[in-house]
């Protein structure tokens, strides 16, 4: 046998090692046993997700590509489509934030184009340390600099998204980027080397040695040896990516395109044995027909690289020069490199000699692994905390003002200013409300879209965790006055051989499964970051929810703020007394624990379904969610938005602070006039939805009264203030 | 009267302009891409907003070297209007079209929000529809915004009425808060001498649909098309 260095250098293990040799029937030689090494890493393999992936609903009647493509699509009806896809780019963007964010931009907008689809919006989740430390506040200033220096440049708004801060991410932020795109039914591409003998072309950049072995680095735990491992960090251009972007949507028009893959993680090994893997054929090239942008490059190293900007395109045998007409008007590379063969090999060539030869479907087929799982011990304990056995705030008007200036809850305007949130034209609903409208030109159409995650319901119960993500990202869509057609997610976990991080991970799975059942919104797209720890721990279990929904007529756009004095405000679903891992234990006491709030998504689905009917209805003037601080955060975040002031008058029998800022589940916050509170009720009991009259819009204060009691009376402007001051606060002042 | 929308490799808000003008406005418009040469057909050219070249270099620098450009040069010189929005005002005075330069932003980030601007005046052909004063609301998305001259051209341009937009407050007022990037005398558009080239930093054609919460794009565009077709029936 070999040294144990031979499968140690690539990331294998030496059963991994046992398995390549069987495929061969020999030893792999340096190239095949490196294109193991990175298609057989977690990044682009998925060994130890795939087996639970299957748990997702991946299909519907509206459902025209689930997982398994470059990005999912969804029908919204009258031909036409939408594509999404999440990514993960968490690893990258710890070492050098700038790039790390932007490449994960340039990444996941290939993976929409690629599909044939225009790209249309992009949103973002993050998550960083606390903001009082100056590595998080770096990291956050380089992450926000390169998703706006990426989408900004290539003209693709970024139209909405979520920022959040916990120390269980300070060595590790979270970085998922979503893209959506248009497209008509009959303009879907596929990723597929078929047809025996049509070329094999790369276009876009050339190829470097950056973002040399991203795919591996990005499956192991961040340490203090990472930051040696910068240069497996890509670097972006996004200038050559919007020629890239316009080229290939007007090369699809020819119709000489085959097949087409994105050449991300893994570059062209991945792209090369994927569409082959798919098509049943395989794939002969030659390394030295690869436009390269420096010299002395070894086949392995042209075969690995994650230089960005860069397709694969199976082109019919015969019209090569279409292509090169259309690549040369945009001033870009394009080349044949190889062919399509019948062999389900993938023959790699260098000036004609033969380097290595692999089966295509056994690199793209990397093996399954089904890790043992065990429920952590802290689980129980954090659960067993009661809330209520602390004391009653005495002045909620305090507690109030230092949630909405919490990092979690304030205003994310110093991230979303830097974003061109509005080129393209079809940003109806900026950032700030709870999901983004697109309306599509030409039509009466809109889409919405929001990103969603909560790692602390999912650290203390990752099962609901992951429901409640679901349920909240459909809330915020119906808020928005769409109906939620499908999701997209991104699962971001610590290192998945650890039996409770992948007890986390398939609870995680197994809640958010049931509520896409639940709710109809089968997953179509995603993506699996594992291995977020540092010699600190894994972050929390996060998975992230991209969701998207359909809008028959842009008069249904509906936002978070308040419109008219006198409209009546009205709190749709159950308040329980629920203050468990709530951002009121989290603010104001530094807890996290206690029971996460209750997620039943029967009624979750009925509350959904009575808002959107009145929101269809045409008798809503506002709706919100309550999420995130509860009650009173979603009647400030009202007042807030739309500058005007409420009376609330609330009768319940649980204590004040559960009141105000529990955050029971499946609750909508709305305001209407009040000549149609008769329909609104109406509406409530044919879904069997509680539905109570609290207060009224009034004035430039936000005054509530508990049971008699006045316990909350401030100005809109003060809360404003506390609410906009504090990301500014620490990002401008150093 | 028919106007041509500048592509440029990077261009993005070429397809913007382009909607909004056909689509809101209901004109004549066309794409004229950078390697093209007659423009004769047009009666306004609009260079519009994007990353033209990446931006690589300087915003504007190499755009200025397009093929189309010494077509434009000589548009300009014939008295028809250009109106350069963000990029294009930035490739206008690479262009020595325009007076000024425009440098990173005051506070070094991109800066996307709406913007109340002050319209100086309304004898120019491209504010002919507006009032004196008139605050409209046209909002911004630049990282290079900040107008840079030197005091002499500052007189000249102040001098000459050639400041047509200025940053302003919702009540009109310039102030230093009302002003987003850090323009010298808050200056959001400037005309050349002969009145007939605008170059602007704020975005007109995202104001012209009513979804997109505003319409006070189509006072800027409408004064356009309005010269332009009084300019036609006079020389009938």
């Amino acid at each position: 046998m070999p040294s144990k260095q031979r499968w140690d250098e690539v990331g294998l293990t030496e059963n991994e090692y046992r398995m390549i040799i069987d495929i061969l029937g020999r030893e792999p030689n340096d190239l095949e046993l490196n294109l193991y090494g990175v298609m057989w890493s977690e990044h682009c393999g998925y060994k130890h997700s795939r087996a639970m992936l299957k748990m997702f609903p991946t299909s519907g009647p509206r459902i025209l590509q689930g997982p398994g493509e470059n990005a999912g699509i969804v029908d919204i009806g009258d031909g036409l489509a939408v594509c999404m896809k999440v990514e993960s780019h968490n690893h990258p963007s710890a070492l050098e934030p700038y790039q790390g964010a932007a490449t994960g931009m340039g990444g996941i907008i290939r993976d929409i184009f690629t599909m044939g689809s225009r790209p249309v919006a992009l949103l973002d989740s993050l998550k960083f340390g606390p903001l009082d430390n100056p590595r998080s506040r770096y990291l956050m200033d380089g992450v926000v600099s390169g998703i706006a220096g990426y989408g900004n440049c290539i003209g693709i708004p970024t139209v909405a998204g979520e920022v959040g801060f916990d120390p269980c991410y300070t060595g590790n932020p979270l970085v998922n980027a979503m893209c959506v795109g248009l497209i008509r039914h009959d303009e879907i591409q596929r990723g597929a080397a078929a047809g025996v003998g049509n070329s094999v072309m790369i276009v876009g950049h050339t190829t470097g040695r950056d973002g040399m072995g991203g795919a591996s680095f990005a499956s192991v735990e961040i340490t203090a040896e990472s930051e040696e491992r910068r240069s497996a960090v890509q670097v972006g251009d996004p200038f050559m990516e919007k020629l890239l972007l316009e080229a290939c949507l007007e090369l699809f028009k020819t119709g000489c395109v085959v097949g087409i893959q994105d050449m991300g993680a893994a570059g062209i090994i991945s792209s090369t044995c994927e569409t082959a893997a798919r098509a049943g054929t395989g794939i002969e090239l030659d390394v030295a027909l690869v436009p390269k942008r420096e010299t002395g490059m070894t086949p392995t190293e042209v075969m690995i690289s994650e230089s960005q900007e860069r397709m694969l395109v199976i082109v019919e045998k015969g019209r090569e020069q279409e292509v090169y007409d259309i690549f040369d008007k945009w001033g870009l590379h394009a080349v044949v490199i190889g062919h399509v063969t019948d062999d389900g090999m993938l023959r790699v060539l260098d000036n004609g000699v033969k380097v290595g030869e692999v089966p295509a479907k056994s690199l793209a087929e990397a093996p399954v692994y089904r890790p043992s799982y065990e429920k952590p011990a802290y689980i129980d304990e954090l659960a067993a905390f009661n809330p209520l056995a602390l004391p009653l705030p005495d002045d909620m008007n305090d507690v109030l003002l230092k949630l909405l200036a919490s990092p979690d809850i304030c205003s994310k305007r110093w991230v979303y200013r830097q974003y061109d949130y509005m080129v393209r034209t079809d940003t109806a609903v900026p950032p700030g409300s709870d999901a983004a409208v697109v309306r599509i030109k030409g039509t009466h159409k809109a889409i919405a879209l929001t990103i969603d995650s909560n790692g602390r319901y999912s650290y203390l119960d990752p099962y609901k965790g992951g429901a409640i993500a679901v349920a909240e990202a459909a809330r915020n869509i119906v808020c928005s006055g769409a109906l939620p057609i499908a999701i997209t997610d991104c699962l971001n976990f610590g290192t998945p051989e650890k039996p409770d991080i992948y007890w986390q991970f398939r609870e995680s799975i197994l809640g958010m499964a049931e509520a896409c059942r639940a709710l109809n919104t089968p997953v179509i797209s995603g993506n699996v970051s594992f291995y977020n720890e540092t010699d600190r721990g894994a972050i929390y279990p996060t998975p992230t929810v991209g969701m998207a929904g359909v809008m028959e007529d842009v008069k249904h756009i509906t936002t978070q703020a308040f419109k008219k004095d006198g409209d009546a405000i009205v709190l749709l679903g159950e308040t329980k007394e629920e203050l468990g891992a709530s951002q009121f234990l989290n603010i104001i006491y530094g807890m996290q624990k206690g029971k996460v709030p209750d997620i039943n998504l029967e009624k979750e689905s009925s509350v959904q379904k009575a808002a959107l009917k009145a929101i269809q209805e045409g008798i809503i003037s506002s709706a919100h969610d309550c999420s995130d601080g509860g009650l009173a955060i979603a009647l400030a975040e009202s007042c807030i938005s739309g500058g005007k002031g409420a009376y609330v008058n609330l009768k319940f029998d649980i204590r004040t602070d559960a009141l105000l800022f529990g955050e029971s589940q499946s609750r909508i916050l709305i305001s209407l006039k009040p000549e149609y509170l008769d329909k609104l009720f109406v509406i409530c009991e044919s879904f069997g939805v509680p539905c109570q009259v609290i207060g009224t819009v009034c004035g430039d204060r936000l005054n509530v009264d508990v049971n008699g009691n006045k316990v909350v009376q401030l100005p809109i402007e003060e809360m404003k203030d506390k609410w906009e001051g504090t990301i500014p606060a620490y990002m401008n002042g150093r | 009267m028919r106007f041509g929308v500048i592509v440029f490799p990077g261009s993005n808000c070429d397809s913007d302009c382009y909607h909004a003008l056909r689509d809101v406005m209901g004109q004549d418009v066309r794409y004229v891409w950078h390697k093209e040469s007659d423009i004769s057909d047009v009666d306004c050219i609009v260079l519009p907003g994007g990353f033209s070249y990446g931006d690589y270099l300087r915003c504007g620098a190499i755009a200025r070297f397009s093929p189309v450009m010494q077509s434009v040069q000589d548009f300009a010189e014939r008295g028809k209007p250009i109106i350069g929005i963000c990029n294009g005002f930035q490739i206008l005075t690479e262009a020595g079209l325009l007076p000024g330069a425009l440098i990173r932003n005051r506070g070094l980030k991109f800066i996307c929000q709406p913007q109340y601007i002050r319209v100086e005046h309304n004898r120019s052909m491209f504010t002919n529809m507006c009032q004196d004063g008139q605050v409209l609301n046209v909002p911004i998305a630049h990282g290079e915004g900040n107008y840079v001259a030197d005091e002499a051209t500052l007189e000249r341009l102040e001098a000459n009425g050639q400041v047509i937009f200025r940053y302003c407050d919702a009540q009109g007022e310039c102030t230093n808060e009302a002003n987003p990037n850090g323009s010298m005398d808050n200056i959001a558009g400037i005309v050349n001498e002969a009145g007939n080239v605008l170059g602007m930093m704020p975005h007109p054609e995202r104001v012209c649909d009513p979804i997109l919460g505003g319409t006070d794009g189509r006072l800027i565009f409408g004064s356009i098309v309005e010269w332009v077709e009084r300019r036609i029936a006079n020389a009938k």
